[in-house]
């Protein structure tokens, strides 16, 4: 335990001091630290379930709360709750058909637990309801609150089982957190692949002599171009460098050593070039529930612009940027001000700065912010490693991830609404 | 300049009416066929027009006799009185039998064609031709033999459009006639000097390799296009030699010089509004030079003075633009400055501050040119056997010319240019040369004040009434006027807050903020990628402008079309801050067609950012472009007003500013 508490404080200062750059290196380091954590964790004889998303859940909202803003460390604490609870069921469910096969011997199905007859599997069912599938409007009309009942259907089940067969006791024990954890090397890997999923869809898209427009750097776009032009596409690449950043300048030397016609343009250019551009095709930070995303700055500019010209915009995001939230002032609360050392040199107005003018604030002020927000309407298509998907069908793929109970982590205790 | 006006063929059939062709006598004929046969046509040829009373009877073919125009002279002393006269043109005696002859007996100026006049005749021409030229303004050759003839009074009655006619006589008599004055080759080579300086045509060396026929043919056609635009008002002449002066005029395209001076001709006749509407064809812009047209780019090559080197890895899309390597000329250039000859100090020094961007921005660019061309004007003499308003002209093309190779001129200074040359154009005759100059120095003074410094302050005054206590304003990049504004409205007391939103690679936006700052004003400084974040507590955008083309597009500072569509988007009125002289009849839709190419390899280096240097070795990878665009377009519909010295107007009127401020421009 003691050591896990060390990992998670030193995951928890890099995030504090923003040492870890990226989505995709935020969710694998989340995943494998939420990993240690499950294998840490000494799990009772009852309700391990509820122990498991307790522990997960009290280091996950440390890791929230220390970059609030890199919304993949929510998406993959809420993942690994998500895994537990379906680890749990499946098992629940396992045991349950058990028990029906010596009670009523007429059910093995795992899948089909709605119909299951046994009494008991009332509680079963219910949890199957608030863990596999999104609320459904049943669900969320029944009194029993999901996130209390969760566990309490699962402790109630360990509990009869526990009682009934001692000698399965241990093994189901150890059954459930080397599942858990099973899930959750999966779920590295997805997040480890997810490039190539995604790449794998580029010849579907990129057509041959386009002319396409991306700014800033994302590994993902970049890997996508280049799957297309292993496919023999010959197209031509536009890289808004993205001050003050200048990720594109990393980006555009990728593509040149890659072999791609690259051309770099200045954030400014935008516009005027993107009446030549047969597709934008772009990174993301975050995408939310309603299908906005949290870019990189300058992404909503460069959406309007090809808005204007009806040139798709097109969003690559593995499903680790999928985020089960609905942002509310995202532009705001969602996003970060960067050192103004970035566009101004540091001392460089102190001259003309008037200091003793009286009034208490400064004359100047410098804007940095590292994230822009577009709105779902100016998002043509977003391509995932499950495929392509339109900014409307965000919640439903959200709904596949994620249970409804984890949406706010905060929440502690299941009494506690 | 050449390559940048393509010979335009105006097919006007009204127009060809005008003149000594018969309308079935191909145009052509007059380059190709000795003078002779072109006699024989036009003698056949319907009356010139109602204009010239006399026109019908007036056969080309006739040669008068010596004598005959002296007579005719004292007989006719002004065959149209009803025509307007010419404010005060310069007359000799000789030119005044001319003209009052030219009504009745064109035939007059074809005996010089015919080379078969005598020698007495033929220095009447001269002289007449001469008198022709001042009168148009073009280069003016001092032939001493005109001195020779008697020389009457200036009369004002009998000059009229005769004058205009003679340009092109001149040059034939004195090749053909003069023989023993001057070495022929010479002569010729003057002649062609004196067309190519109509032909705003730097190089001159040229015409030297011609043979004197095609001198003559050459003559001959400015014969003809004079004598067609003779009947015309004087007003019309200056008119034509504008439209002149706009055409490369061709030995073996008459064709269309013939129709240019004809529609002028033809439209002066038709009065008023039918004048606008040909001035209005006239001054449609000419096409561009197009750098992707590798003949005309060589040519240009050829003349250049500043040697600039390709840039490599051109991007495909912008091959029609030139872009050159920098840095790479500025010694080679600086090294040279007291050897170049043709350009004047004072305007090498502006071009080289181009080069080096040391002045950058519309207004600036522009005044230190016009100043540069007030001085090179104040240290100008005119050479002994030229004329003033010509030479002038051509020495100002060259000028232009070094200046564009410099950097390429901006719509701005191209309108300015405008505006002097027709200056110079119409400086009177009877001025003296210090007189001319004088006049010509306070045109461009005067230029400056009022259209640039006036006009600011007027816009100025305009759009601080737009600001009020509370605002947050927008500007993108650095304009003058918008800071002019802002300083403006500071020291009236307002209290508004200001956002500076700058890009690279310029960082003008710092200059701007440093000025700002410096003069107490709150400010806001953010990339332009910030501009979605920052736009939402802005109540109002100004934007300065480089030009404002007619269809209401704004041709502005590369970034100003992101700004104005995310203020659109984000409900926030955009101001235009552009001073009515920059304003230009051309339309554009995209930022592709026209547009600047800047030094690419600023964009590969991030100034002060040692950790961004990912393109160091790559810069000369193939694969790899880098675009530095300088201008780009932003729709009509993104601008909410346009602040000029003529008021505030929505962009779709900026057709009807360009229009009258086009007549004011060069009729008053």
């Amino acid at each position: 335990m003691p050591d896990v508490q060390v990992l998670v404080n030193d995951f928890l200062n890099k995030l504090k001091k923003r040492k870890i750059e990226g989505s995709l290196a935020t969710a694998r380091q989340t995943a494998e630290l939420l990993r240690s954590v499950i294998s840490q964790q000494r799990v009772p004889y009852t309700n391990q379930a509820r122990a498991l998303i307790d522990a997960v859940r009290a280091v996950g909202e440390q890791l929230i709360a220390a970059n609030p803003v890199e919304l993949a460390v929510g998406n993959i604490v809420r993942r690994v709750l998500h895994i537990i609870r379906e680890e749990d069921l499946s098992l629940t469910t396992a045991a349950m058909a058990g028990l029906g096969l010596s009670a009523a011997s007429d059910d093995e199905d795992d899948a089909d637990q709605d119909n299951h007859p046994v009494l008991s599997a009332a509680a079963v069912a219910a949890a199957a309801r608030s863990t596999l599938r999104p609320p459904s409007l049943q669900t969320l009309l029944e009194d029993v609150p999901d996130s209390a009942a969760v566990p309490h259907t699962s402790s109630s089940g360990g509990d009869s089982e526990g009682k009934s067969k001692s000698a399965d006791k241990s093994s189901r024990t150890r059954k459930l957190k080397h599942d858990v954890i099973e899930a959750v090397n999966e779920l590295i890997q997805d997040i480890a692949t997810c490039h190539e999923q995604i790449a794998e869809q580029a010849v579907e898209h990129i057509h041959q002599n386009e002319v396409i427009l991306t700014l800033g750097s994302s590994r993902t776009v970049l890997e996508f171009l280049c799957a297309a032009k292993e496919k023999q596409r010959s197209f031509r690449v536009f890289v808004a460098e993205g001050a003050p950043r200048y990720q594109g300048h990393l980006l555009a030397k990728e593509l040149v050593t890659r072999g791609l016609q690259t051309t770099l343009i200045t954030d400014s250019a935008v516009f005027a070039m993107i009446s030549r551009v047969n597709m934008v095709i772009v990174g993301a930070h975050a995408v939310m529930a309603n299908g906005g995303v949290i870019a990189p700055v300058g992404l909503n500019m460069v959406a309007l612009a090809a808005k204007r010209h009806a040139v798709p915009f097109v969003v690559l995001a593995g499903s680790h940027k999928l985020c089960p939230l609905y942002p509310h002032n995202p532009e705001v609360l969602l996003n970060e001000l960067r050192s103004p050392s970035e566009l101004l040199d540091f001392g460089e107005f102190s001259d003309c700065m008037d200091f003793g003018s009286g009034t208490a604030s400064p004359l100047l002020h410098v804007i940095n912010p590292t994230f822009d927000y577009v709105p779902p309407k100016l998002v043509s298509l977003f391509i995932t490693d499950t495929g392509g998907h339109n900014p409307s069908y965000m919640y439903r793929l959200i709904a596949d991830y994620y249970s409804a109970d984890d949406f706010v982590v905060q929440r502690r205790s299941p009494t506690g609404r | 300049m050449e390559p940048r006006r393509s010979p335009r063929t105006v097919i006007d059939p009204k127009v060809r009416q005008v003149g000594f062709f018969a309308p079935g006598a191909p145009p052509e004929r007059s380059v190709s066929v000795p003078p002779a046969p072109i006699v024989s046509s036009s003698s056949s040829s319907p009356p010139v027009s109602d204009l010239s009373p006399s026109g019908n009877s007036l056969s080309p073919v006739m040669i008068p006799p010596p004598r005959h125009s002296s007579a005719d002279n004292a007989l006719l002393p002004s065959p149209s009185p009803s025509r307007p006269v010419p404010a005060s043109p310069l007359r000799r005696d000789s030119l005044t039998t001319a003209a009052g002859r030219s009504y009745s007996k064109p035939s007059d100026f074809f005996p010089a064609m015919s080379l078969t006049a005598s020698s007495s005749y033929a220095g009447r021409m001269v002289g007449n031709a001469e008198f022709s030229a001042d009168l148009r303004g073009n280069t003016v050759k001092v032939v001493p033999t005109a001195s020779s003839f008697p020389s009457g009074g200036f009369d004002l009655t009998a000059v009229k459009a005769s004058s205009v006619p003679a340009t092109g006589l001149t040059t034939v008599s004195v090749v053909k006639m003069m023989p023993p004055v001057y070495d022929p080759e010479i002569i010729v080579e003057k002649v062609g000097g004196s067309v190519e300086v109509q032909n705003d045509r730097p190089e001159r060396s040229k015409p030297l390799k011609e043979k004197t026929s095609k001198a003559e043919r050459r003559a001959l056609q400015e014969a003809q296009r004079a004598a067609k635009a003779e009947g015309s008002k004087v007003p019309a002449s200056s008119g034509a030699v504008m439209g002149a002066n706009a055409k490369p005029i061709k030995a073996t395209k008459p064709h269309s010089q013939k129709n240019d001076s004809a529609t002028v001709a033809g439209s002066e006749k038709r009065g008023g509004d039918r004048l606008s509407e040909k001035d209005r064809k006239k001054d449609a812009p000419h096409p561009r030079m197009q750098y992707d047209d590798k003949i005309r780019v060589e040519k240009a090559k050829r003349r250049a003075v500043v040697k600039q080197t390709e840039a490599k890895n051109r991007v495909e899309l912008f091959r029609h633009l030139p872009q050159y390597e920098h840095g790479t000329q500025l010694p080679d250039l600086e090294s040279k400055f007291f050897q170049l000859d043709p350009v004047h100090p004072a305007v090498y020094k502006v071009g080289l501050q181009y080069l080096s961007g040391s002045i950058s921005g519309g207004n600036a660019r522009c005044i230190a040119m016009l100043e540069a061309f007030r001085e090179a004007i104040k240290d100008y003499s005119t050479p002994s056997e030229k004329t003033l308003s010509r030479d002038l002209t051509a020495k100002i093309s060259s000028y232009v010319s070094f200046l564009i190779e410099c950097r390429p001129l901006s719509i701005s200074m191209g309108n300015a240019i405008r505006f002097l040359k027709s200056c110079i154009a119409k400086v009177p005759l009877t001025l003296s040369e210090s007189e001319a100059k004088a006049s010509l120095q306070s045109d461009v003074e005067h230029f400056i004040n009022e259209k640039i410094i006036l006009a600011d302050n007027v816009i100025v005054n305009h759009a601080v009434t737009k600001i009020r206590d509370g605002d947050v304003l927008l500007t993108y990049g650095s304009s003058s006027a918008v800071e002019m504004i802002l300083l403006h409205a500071h020291e009236l007391g307002k209290q508004f807050r200001v956002v500076v939103v700058d890009s690279r690679p310029k960082l003008e936006g710092k200059l701007l903020l440093r000025r700002l700052v410096g003069k107490g004003l709150s400010c806001t400084y953010t990339n332009i990628n910030a501009i979605s974040y920052i736009m939402r507590e802005v109540t109002q955008v100004f934007l300065g402008a480089s030009s404002v083309l007619s269809n209401g597009t704004v041709y502005s500072r590369v970034g100003t079309a992101c700004v104005a569509m995310v203020a659109h988007e984000f409900r926030v009125p955009v101001l235009v801050c552009c001073e009515a002289y920059k304003f230009h009849e051309r339309v554009q839709l995209d930022s592709i067609c026209s547009n600047e190419l800047g030094d690419p390899d600023v964009i590969s280096e991030v100034p002060g950012r040692d950790d961004i240097n990912y393109l160091d070795g790559l810069t000369n990878s193939e694969n790899l472009q880098l675009l530095n665009l300088i201008y780009d377009v932003t729709p009509s519909d993104y601008v909410s007003m346009i602040v000029t010295d003529y008021g505030m107007v929505p962009p779709t009127s900026v057709p009807v500013i360009v229009r009258e401020y086009r007549r004011e421009h060069v009729w008053v």
